[in-house]
């Protein structure tokens, strides 16, 4: 068996709207072995989460324009029949969303939803579906499976919420598990028992994970690799451990300096990145991010005209960047040494 | 009393001997449950917050931290008097306003503010940032000297928003601005104390530098008291003098800032603490590993129900007979660090 | 879910005694009020040749001159058990519901309404249930072809059918079915038991008529209820689960989008079986309409009473059924 399960590569997603064509999505790559987890970071208008929905075929219905690949154990799902991504959503791909309350049909019970995702990939009775539907939840550490498999989503707390949820979004084995901002609405303890979860799932499925979230800290915790979007595009993507000791891209550098920490010493001012994410209708020329980076200056007006490719840093270390390694190195180093000073390029107070 | 104190660089000190703008003691908030099928009877309460007493210097922050369900917004609530408080006492520079009746109250909401969470669901679609910001002066007939216009678009350039914007509607701007226009509409008074429920958790990570960033230099430039409420220890760590973290409406430690993060000592603290993740990949030879933390084992009970005498004994690594049967007070083992707990850690 | 009901079912009670009470106090205090005194009331409800001793006789008979809270108490026992009004020499009992003598026909009132209640009933529900499923049928189907030439045309048609009067629709349709092409001639109520060929029959271009009307506002509202159920996260969660999009149409979106329809569908019946005013008058069925319409015309005082009772009972019950629908359908109301 292939180690690879999952290739993407460049896929562009584009909704026309009646203010302009919508790039959610323009030129991504990137590939997730079995078993491994692939933490894609960014922040609202990065594509992050259209990309994850593009993987399952949940745009068909909509007015979106798909183009590229994307590769689910050697078949092609860019172009396939609808019936059969629709056969593949829920048995070999899964995916389960940030909000559990809205997540879930509030009239039917939680073990009706979950007996529902099994009944559907395959033939048994519904005895046998209900039966398995309470082992799920036992096994995803619902206290007391048998009592709780009628009660309505409303009536589990947020934890146990987004345990079912994850029960039901792994009732079939699938080997693709897509989590799209997981623990957000969960408070810490409880995010860090979902994350425990899901790491222990993995291990014993062995499936592979594709983690989407703004939060580097689950991002750390979960991915072997790291993919960071911008402006629906690629920004850096590497090993995890890469990523963060040597990170590439000033808008990583930006995300990285401008969290509050707990395990560092405490800085005297945060260091935000100026600005905001830009509107996926104008993305800015050249360079997405070169309205708010610190270094666009040094790059003899490349930032603003020319799409920066990715290129390697290191090896299986992908950078969109037009400084040279030696500016890279200079500012990453500038950056750490002098964060209590100014920055090199002024930034303006506030936002646009 | 209105000389800004600077922040910077205070390691922050607990409760002073009841000098501070605001002091809180006995604070409690019950919410009846009833039962029946024609006439109503209370079977119990919801004990969102019990018994809770901090203290908060003028031109200083403290820091409400805690998860769902441990009281902290009830407390915010509590303070500005949107709830009326069960029990207990609150003092405003030096005057008790717990029960003030909504009269009384009035010339008082020019001193006490609310920052709130949602930037998209706190102002109303339908008016003008201008008139949102300038409501507070016209509804308690603020005299201005240069008119409630000029007023507004100062406040504005004093969050960062461009006064030319005056006549725009919320919806027309971004998140991280919508929250600096809420922080305009609430400066308007010109507060001295402000709470300020979940300020940033509503917006991106790269905004919520900004605002944080922005909160502490109106901090030092007005002089400002806040109580910032939050369930994010990193904001909480970066922004406040003092920090009290709450678990079912109980303060289990209260301690100034850097006491409270380098040496925490109530299990609960130590547990959330532990929890949060870091952004930093732990590697086991090459491969994936597993940072070490404390694992909590279950949910937070109901605070319909709370365990009797130490609240958190149900899921505490280290809980003892006695930890069932008597109830710990927040005690001050350390000068200016409050602990609830028989058995508190790194002593 | 008990507790629930029976808590609705004490509510529905009281609702009814406070709902008799107004009713109560604007047929008779409202008059006292304005300066009229018991013997011109009297007069009333002698109806023909009135002289002094009949309405004395009356007066006395019907204890109109008793305090009013005791007429009310009087009042509000005769509806429950009936009641005995004495004249004198003779006795008369009037059966419970009793709501009075006619002013007109001097007969008590509540027989001449039961005659009545099935010719509403019978177009009342024939008309619900059509408007039901037509109206629902077409806002799911426009909901879910948002957009094309189906969606805006069954729009606009809804549009025409809440604009329209009911008179202009039924004439409309009685001169093109019923006179012009005699597909529906002669049509008059023929009771169920009696013909239910033609008890449906006749009531046809009636059912057409009135269901025009309401299938128009709850295709709009069906329509409206469905586009927002089908944004909602749970349908994109069970697409996510592989659902056949049959499937997460009708298990997923079409089980949320009845609530608000529950809601308003009790009401709409609740207050077209109190009388179908216009379509009765339209078709000239005797209903429960044209009762009041004629109670109305004759200013006959128990008469309207009786109806204006009867209809909030209708009301109140259609609410109270309407609300234990609401907890089967949506169970985070059961509480």
């Amino acid at each position: 068996m292939p180690e690879t399960l999952l290739e993407v590569r460049d896929l562009r997603i584009q909704f026309p709207t009646n203010d302009g064509l919508v790039k959610a999505v323009d030129g991504v790559s990137f590939s997730l072995d079995r078993g491994a987890t692939l933490g894609i970071v960014g922040e609202s208008g990065s594509g992050k989460s259209v990309t994850s929905l593009g993987i399952m075929g949940l745009h068909q219905g909509t007015n979106a324009q798909i183009t590229g690949h994307i590769r689910l154990d050697g078949e092609e799902l860019v172009g396939a029949t609808p019936s059969r991504v629709r056969e593949l959503r829920g048995s070999k791909m899964a995916m389960i969303f940030q909000d559990p309350l809205s997540a879930m049909h509030p009239y039917y019970t939680v073990g009706a939803q979950i007996a529902e995702a099994y009944l559907v990939h395959n033939e048994v009775d519904k005895k046998t579906a209900r039966k398995h539907a309470v082992d799920m939840l036992g096994r995803v550490g619902i206290p007391q499976p048998a009592a709780r498999v009628d009660d309505y989503p409303h009536q589990f707390s947020g934890g146990m919420r987004q345990r079912a949820m994850i029960a039901m979004a792994l009732s079939c084995d699938p080997e693709l598990l897509i989590a799209d901002e997981p623990t957000t609405a969960l408070d810490v303890t409880v995010q860090a028992q979902i994350l425990d979860l899901i790491w222990d799932l993995q291990q014993e499925y062995h499936s592979a994970v594709i983690i989407i979230t703004h939060d580097l800290g689950v991002v750390a915790e979960l991915s072997d690799d790291i993919l960071v979007m911008y402006a629906g595009r690629t920004a850096e993507y590497g090993k995890a451990e890469d990523v963060f000791d040597r990170p590439g891209h000033p808008y990583t550098w930006g995300l990285l300096a401008s969290m509050p920490r707990i395990d560092e010493a405490r800085l005297e001012r945060l260091l935000p990145i100026s600005g905001t994410p830009p509107s996926l209708i104008r993305v800015p020329s050249g360079c997405p991010f070169h309205p708010r980076c610190r270094y666009a200056g040094l790059t003899d007006g490349r930032s603003q005209t020319e799409v920066p490719n990715l290129r390697e840093v290191e090896p299986g270390h992908l950078v969109a960047c037009h400084l040279t390694a030696d500016q890279r190195r200079a500012a990453r180093a500038e950056q750490l040494l002098g964060d209590i000073g100014t920055p090199a390029v002024q930034t303006t107070q506030g936002d646009v | 009393m209105s000389t800004p104190v600077s922040t910077a660089g205070t390691s922050g000190t607990s409760s002073g001997a009841g000098d501070g703008l605001l002091e809180v003691s006995g604070l409690m908030k019950y919410f009846p449950v009833t039962r029946g099928v024609i006439f109503r009877q209370k079977i119990g309460a919801v004990q969102a917050v019990d018994k809770v007493d901090f203290s908060v210097p003028a031109g200083q922050t403290l820091g409400l931290v805690g998860e769902s369900g441990c009281g902290k917004t009830t407390t915010g609530r509590l303070l500005t008097r949107l709830l009326e408080p069960t029990g207990g006492r609150i003092m405003f520079e030096g005057r008790d306003i717990t029960h003030l009746s909504m009269g009384k109250m009035r010339p008082l909401r020019r001193d006490i503010q609310m920052i709130f969470q949602d930037p998209y669901s706190s102002l109303n679609p339908r008016h003008t940032v201008g008139g949102i910001v300038g409501a507070p002066l016209r509804l308690q007939k603020v005299k201005t000297e240069k008119g409630i216009k000029a007023t507004v678009q100062e406040l504005l350039e004093l969050v960062g928003l461009n006064p030319e914007h005056y006549n725009r509607y919320p919806h027309e701007f971004s998140g991280g601005q919508r929250q600096r226009i809420g922080i305009a509409r609430t400066l308007a008074l010109r507060p001295k104390l402000i709470v300020a429920d979940e300020p940033v958790s509503a917006l991106d990570v790269s905004i919520q530098a900004q605002v944080i960033n922005l909160l502490e230099d109106l901090q030092s430039e007005l002089g400002l008291t806040y109580v910032v409420i939050a369930h994010d220890l990193s904001v909480v760590r970066h922004i406040s003098n003092q920090v009290a973290v709450m678990y079912l409406g109980k303060i289990v430690e209260l301690a100034g800032r850097d006491q409270l993060y380098a040496k925490p000592r109530h299990p609960y603290t130590v547990a959330l603490m532990s929890a949060v993740p870091v952004p930093q990949p732990v590697r086991v030879e090459g491969r994936r590993g597993r940072r070490e933390r404390i694992r909590l084992v279950g949910d937070v009970p109901s605070p319909l129900n709370p365990p009797p005498a130490c609240r958190f004994h149900t899921r505490c690594w280290k809980a003892q007979e006695v930890c069932r049967t008597q109830e710990p007070p927040l005690s001050e083992l350390i000068p200016g660090h409050k602990v609830a707990c028989h058995f508190p850690e790194n002593t | 879910m008990i507790t629930f009901i029976i808590r609705r079912l004490i509510a529905t009670v009281f609702l009814l005694i406070v709902v008799s009470i107004i009713v109560y106090a604007i047929f008779f205090l409202l008059p006292r009020l304005a300066g009229q005194n018991t013997y011109q009331l009297a007069t009333q409800f002698v109806g023909r040749n009135p002289n002094r001793a009949s309405v004395l006789a009356i007066e006395d008979k019907l204890g109109l001159n008793s305090p009013l809270y005791l007429q009310y108490g009087r009042f509000l026992k005769a509806i429950v058990f009936g009641t005995h009004y004495n004249s004198g020499t003779s006795t008369t009992y009037c059966p419970p519901p009793c709501f009075g003598y006619s002013f007109k026909s001097q007969q008590p009132v509540w027989p001449q309404m039961v005659s009545d209640i099935p010719v509403t009933l019978s177009l009342g529900i024939g008309a619900a249930i059509l408007w039901l499923v037509g109206g629902v049928a077409i806002g799911v189907l426009s909901a879910l072809r948002r957009g094309t030439f189906f969606d805006r045309f069954s729009m606009g048609v809804a549009l025409l059918g809440v604009s329209l009067p009911i008179f202009f629709t039924g004439l409309i349709l009685l001169e093109l079915f019923s006179y012009k092409w005699p597909i529906f001639p002669n049509v008059q109520f023929v009771p169920l038991t009696q013909n239910p060929y033609l008890w449906a029959r006749n009531l046809v271009l009636p059912w057409i008529c009135l269901a025009f009307l309401y299938a128009a506002l709850y295709a709009r509202l069906t329509r409206a209820g469905m586009l927002e159920t089908m944004s909602e996260d749970y349908i994109r969660t069970a697409r996510a689960k592989g659902l056949r999009e049959r499937k997460v149409i009708f298990k997923h979106g079409l089980r949320a989008a009845p609530t608000p329809i529950v809601t308003i569908f009790g009401m709409d019946l609740g207050l077209l079986l109190g009388g179908a005013i216009i379509t009765e008058y339209t078709f000239s069925l005797h209903g429960l309409g044209l009762f009041t319409i004629e109670a109305v015309q004759n200013q006959d005082l128990p008469e309207i009473l009786g109806v204006t009772m009867l209809a909030a009972f209708f009301i109140v019950v259609a609410n109270l059924v309407v609300d234990i629908l609401y907890a089967v359908v949506d169970p985070r109301v059961r509480t």
